[in-house]
């Protein structure tokens, strides 16, 4: 008889799915999270990114409500300069996003201990425990760095045109933004995924018993 | 070795848990050896170290000495592969806290381990109601824990341990969560999955309703055996359940 345990690839998706679908409320808190932490970002970067592109279309009175808006520019090179106000800013939400997403994805593998210490005891090796948890990590980060991505993005273009005019739409950098989307949304995913993959390797190591007797 | 008849065999075992400033001896050395096809019970007061015995026999938990055959294999020898195999096809367990996947219903709670046994969807399904029939929860496959009572969620847990026809399980105070009635059913269920597939049950308790079904009772004490009694000692020694009680109570 060959020994063997399995879990399909295609089993493991339907399983991190379902998890996800009847634990509704308690995945849209941690993804909600997610999309908090991104959307922050996102609307950070944007702000930047909106700054840039007004100032490359060379009006003069652009360059003043920039400089209003807190905005500072070089007078030689006429780029936004970073200055250390600007790198707090974002070096901030960065810090947001990452202890906000790492927390949300420690506390829900934290409260499930018993839930994989039964599967293990019913033949689950340690990497079928970890396969189930990246897998749904990876669709709670898609899902929200995909939501906090866009909502971050669309009110930092509002918000910019609060402060700017609604004439400043034709300087829109839109290849800007949408790099900054998308690269939101690959940071609030990968996140996602590191705070995950430490709790679920060390739940997944524990001797079955261990992790059943962990208080719920 | 010894004869084949033994599926469970410990020798020498103890365990220490370590508990920081003081280390406490829970069992002293163990040597056991459980017949196939029997009903065993693991009787002694909370605190005696019987739910760690029982762990070891399970490979739940590793012992701090000693060894653990089952089928006359050490478990201690075998790899993560072979103990997830072990776990899975020869091994059923039941907990006192039924230990459901909340998120599943009673259907896919059945078939997980089918599913990491390789057992293609279709057959699991078919095999899964069969056994809920067979635990008498006709049309709840499509029930989660939640939706079940605690007796019912025990009853799916017993499908569960039957899932891959193992040949021991395992049952931790299987009635501690349940009231009289409730239990009594539990116990009759095991009794009967026993006599109907000769699976070895070796069950962890304080409730002396197993007595009654036991082919064999071990007692605990102080992480140590006190005595094993097959069933006719039983019988003759204590005259009832009342008297085993007050039999144990004054040693």
């Amino acid at each position: 008889m060959s020994r063997l345990v399995a879990l399909p690839l295609s089993k493991s998706f339907q399983m991190a799915y379902q998890s996800i679908r009847v634990r509704f409320f308690r995945s849209l808190v941690t993804t909600m999270s997610l999309v908090l932490a991104v959307a922050f970002l996102t609307f950070i970067q944007t702000g930047n990114d909106m700054a840039s592109g007004l100032l490359q279309s060379g009006e003069q009175s652009i360059e003043r409500s920039l400089t209003q808006a807190g905005y500072d520019i070089d007078p030689i090179t006429k780029t936004i300069v970073s200055s250390a106000k600007q790198r707090w800013i974002v070096f901030l939400s960065l810090l947001t996003c990452v202890v906000g997403i790492i927390n949300a994805q420690l506390m829900s593998v934290t409260e499930r201990f018993r839930e994989i210490g039964t599967l293990k005891c019913l033949g689950a090796l340690d990497r079928f425990i970890v396969r189930l948890f990246v897998i749904e990590a990876t669709l709670q980060g898609l899902a929200g760095g995909f939501i906090g991505a866009l909502l971050g993005g669309l009110i930092g273009l509002a918000s910019s045109f609060f402060t700017f005019g609604f004439s400043t739409v034709a300087f829109i950098p839109w290849t800007n933004i949408c790099l900054t989307m998308l690269y939101a949304m690959c940071l609030g995913t990968f996140l996602s995924l590191i705070g995950v993959l430490y709790p679920a390797i060390v739940a997944s190591r524990m001797q079955p018993v261990e992790a059943m007797r962990v208080e719920q | 070795m010894s004869d084949k008849n033994n599926i469970v065999r410990v020798s020498g075992v103890t365990k220490n848990f370590d508990l920081g400033k003081i280390v406490v001896k829970v069992l002293k050395g163990i040597d056991l050896e459980i017949k196939a096809g029997k009903y065993i019970s693991i009787m002694g007061p909370s605190g005696s170290g019987k739910s760690t015995l029982f762990n070891m026999i399970g490979g739940l938990d590793k012992p701090t000495s000693g060894k653990v055959f089952i089928d006359e294999v050490d478990i201690a020898q075998l790899d993560a592969y072979e103990l997830a195999w072990l776990r899975c096809r020869k091994i059923g367990y039941i907990f006192q806290t039924f230990n459901l996947i909340p998120v599943m219903t009673a259907l896919e709670n059945i078939t997980i381990p089918m599913t990491f046994a390789g057992v293609s969807a279709d057959d699991a399904n078919k095999r899964g109601m069969k056994l809920l029939t067979q635990v008498g929860l006709d049309g709840r496959h499509s029930h989660r824990p939640s939706e079940l009572s605690g007796g019912q969620q025990q009853r799916v847990a017993v499908a569960r341990a039957l899932a891959n026809n193992p040949a021991i399980i395992l049952a931790d105070e299987p009635t501690g969560n349940l009231d009289q009635t409730t239990g009594e059913d539990i116990i009759s269920l095991l009794k009967n999955m026993s006599l109907d597939r000769g699976v070895t049950i070796i069950s962890a308790t304080h409730d002396y309703k197993m007595l009654n079904v036991s082919d064999q009772v071990i007692w605990i004490r102080d992480g140590r055996i006190d005595k094993i009694q097959d069933r006719h000692e039983l019988d003759i020694q204590t005259g009832g359940l009342g008297n085993a009680h007050e039999t144990s109570a004054r040693e």
